[in-house]
């Protein structure tokens, strides 16, 4: 077993507007050890990028964690300040966006942002910062990084973009790379393309990195453990087999059926989530997914259903796994 | 099978800039030529840019073709007044948000394209007819006092449908109509629309990133790259038995939802990005990236040619390679 890295324990984070109190994050959580590869999967709305930001201590307008501790390397994340939290980000936690347009500065070269990050956490001067930054763009697999350092983010195509950022996210060299959608405004080309380098990367520097997407094949492609979120819950947790060869939540279970795979060599008829997606503005008082769960029983609607462990790291919230621990419990008394 | 639409050469310049004597040109959709038989579905797939949605949206004349012809149902209607094929063509959006009026009932919304049609003769039929479509499409007849954005994305998607249904198309250009929607809704609405594919007769051109879901909808599937169509065949033979070095190379890039066949995958990774379509490459536009380029590949076009039944493809060594 290796480094613990990354341990959330419990926690609970609302957002408070003025139409109500939105619970995003509703008893969360995640260990990670280092050199882990962890997906996030899950609708839409469901507490992915909160809980991501949260690892970096960011949390945005109007929202407050309520409840619960996020360690992180060493850091209890939610009791830090935010001057402690600057030395942390970029540093030894980095993150890069869905569109890498909006987290560059349109008005400064290239160059000028990735030396901003290596002289904000290091002591090298501006010479060395400035050799450092063509190093880290050759690493990303851009040519004629001279060159490239001296132009603006708009003159790069959108997967050049995609790797400036993971440049930038890099310079520290951080323990853990966190990507929320990285690949989702680009082509499937472009995409193979950037996964394949954020999976040599992990190899060379030794990160561990947590994959935020919807595409379960991004998932099944390079991670090891994943997390399934529905409605602010970790509905279940396993490896990445555990997952798609055992899945153990009918929410889980209806993903995975409910989507085409280009090597099937059979049409099948997809079998579709009946339902909408809940309102967290509204929240059911039991399992979240209930409402849309074809096994739904009564005890569902009414409490939330505790993690029922099938293995050491594979577990899941629902109550058809209670049931079955409980008559399997009867039969042997 | 019959053929509904042919579509011979088509070709979709914009002019963006330059000067009168020497006006530049983005060749969106450049010399295409492919059919869609009656009740059948063509996926249309490649990067963003290459000219799916123009090609669409030029076959309903959304667009003035800049050379080329269209015939649909037999008639050439490369140059007529569209309007009574507006009726019968029709198109669905991606973005479920931005292409429903925010100030219109979702009865209106769908009684509006009734109305330009005169499709119903007296305001009880009119009503009748928009409750059929929203309950066609999965909704009720309750839904058709609310505003769109009382819906969610699956549901405002099921609008749009309704309202292109409303007219009673036989063919539907379908813009990325999941790609907005949350993994567990797409399926709702592939499924939707295959039910009605089935009920209706209906024909489409369906046009998405995703080849998970373009490979399970489809009976064919056409590749473009940078304007060009460069292969069209049956959509299980363009899956495992393709031909053209893009293709190869877009098929082996989608991630598999599938952890033991993605571990033992093939993955043949394309250097370099896509080339700007104001300046693509000579001969063959694919050249640049292509493993297999040779001399001849920057000097000629290659032809778009059958190489066995419905199989075709734009490329000097298909021969060579395969
Ligand atoms: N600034 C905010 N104010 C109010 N509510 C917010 C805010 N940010 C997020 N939320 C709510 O918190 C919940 C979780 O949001 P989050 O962005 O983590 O979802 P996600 O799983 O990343 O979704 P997506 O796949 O769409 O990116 C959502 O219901 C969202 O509406
Ligand atoms: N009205 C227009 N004027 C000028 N150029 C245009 C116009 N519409 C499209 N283009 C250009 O034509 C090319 C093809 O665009 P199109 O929208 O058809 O691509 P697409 O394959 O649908 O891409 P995406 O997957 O991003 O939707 C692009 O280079 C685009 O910039
Ligand atoms: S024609 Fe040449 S460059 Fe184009 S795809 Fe074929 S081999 Fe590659
Ligand atoms: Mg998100
Ligand atoms: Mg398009």
């Amino acid at each position: 077993m290796g480094k613990t890295l990354v341990d959330i324990k419990n926690l609970r984070l609302s957002f408070f507007t003025p139409a109500g109190e939105v619970k995003a994050l509703n008893d969360i959580s995640i260990k990670m050890e280092e050199g882990d590869v962890l997906g996030i999967v899950g609708e839409s709305g469901s507490g992915k990028s909160v809980t991501a930001y949260s690892l970096m201590g960011l949390v945005p307008y109007p929202g407050r964690i309520i409840g619960g501790t996020i360690d992180f390397n060493g850091h209890r994340i939610n009791e830090m300040t935010e001057e402690q939290l600057r030395d942390i980000r970029g540093n030894e936690v980095s993150i890069i966006f869905q569109d890498p347009m909006t987290s560059l500065n349109p008005v400064y070269t290239i160059g000028n942002q990735i030396m901003e990050v290596i002289l904000l956490h290091t002591d090298k001067d501006k010479k060395q910062a400035c050799e450092r930054a063509v190093e880290l763009l050759t690493l990303v697999g851009i040519n004629e990084p001279a060159k490239r350092m001296k132009q603006y983010p708009h003159e790069l195509s959108g997967g050049m973009r995609q790797r400036v950022m993971i440049a930038i996210a890099l310079a520290c060299e951080p323990k853990l790379l966190i990507a929320d959608e990285p690949t989702t405004a680009l082509d499937v080309t472009i995409q193979a393309q950037i996964l394949e380098l954020m999976m040599e990367l992990k190899r060379k520097i030794g990160m561990s990195i947590i994959m935020i997407t919807h595409d379960l094949g991004i998932v099944a492609n390079m991670c090891q453990k994943i997390a399934v979120m529905y409605a602010g819950k970790i509905v279940e947790y396993g490896t990445t087999d555990d997952i798609f060869y055992n899945p153990r939540h009918e929410y889980t279970k209806g993903l995975l059926r409910s989507i085409p795979k280009l090597t099937d060599k059979e049409r099948k008829r997809l079998v579709p989530i009946e339902g909408t997606p809940v309102d967290l503005l509204n929240p059911p008082a039991g399992c979240p997914f209930a409402p849309r769960c074809s096994s739904c029983m009564k005890v569902c609607l009414k409490r939330m259903p505790e993690y029922t462990h099938i293995s050491e790291d594979h577990y899941s919230a629902c109550w058809l796994l209670q049931k079955e621990e409980f008559e399997k419990r009867g039969e042997r008394a | 099978m019959s053929r509904l639409l042919e579509v011979n050469n088509l070709k979709q310049y914009f002019r963006v800039g330059g000067s009168i004597f020497r006006p530049k040109y983005v060749k969106a959709v450049d010399d295409v030529t492919f059919h869609i038989d009656k009740g059948e579905t063509l996926g249309l797939v490649g990067e963003s840019g290459c000219g799916k949605t123009t090609t669409g949206r030029t076959i309903l004349r959304l667009h003035e073709p800049t050379d080329g012809q269209i015939i649909y149902d037999g008639t050439d209607i490369t140059k007529v007044d569209m309007m009574p094929y507006r009726r019968r063509m029709q198109i669905v959006f991606q973005d479920p948000y931005a292409s429903l009026n925010p100030r219109m009932t979702v009865g209106d919304i769908v009684g509006e394209a009734i109305d330009i049609h005169k499709l119903a003769s007296d305001k009880h039929e009119r009503k009748e007819r928009i409750y059929t479509m929203l309950e066609r499409v999965g909704l009720n007849s309750e839904h058709a006092n609310r505003y769109p954005h009382e819906f969610s994305g699956g549901q405002r998607q099921r609008i749009g449908i309704a309202r292109a249904l409303a007219v009673d198309p036989e063919f539907i250009v379908c813009d990325e109509p999941i790609s907005a929607l949350d993994v567990s809704i797409q399926a709702q609405v592939v499924n939707m629309f295959e039910e009605l594919q089935q009920d209706l007769g209906l024909t489409y051109l369906f046009i998405a990133h995703d080849l998970n879901v373009v490979k399970h909808i489809s009976n064919r599937i056409g590749v473009m790259y940078l304007g060009k169509l460069v292969e069209l065949a049956d959509s299980y033979e363009l899956t495992f038995h393709n031909l053209h070095p893009y293709t190869k190379s877009l098929i082996s890039a989608i991630p598999i939802p599938d952890p033991v066949e993605s571990r033992t995958k093939k993955r043949i990774v394309l250097e370099g990005d896509v080339p700007s379509p104001l300046d693509p490459p000579t001969g063959c536009r694919f050249r640049t990236r292509c493993p297999y380029a040779t001399e001849i590949c920057a000097e000629q076009e290659p032809e778009f040619r059958e190489i066995s039944k419905g199989h075709h493809v734009a490329c000097h060594h298909v021969e060579k390679i395969n």
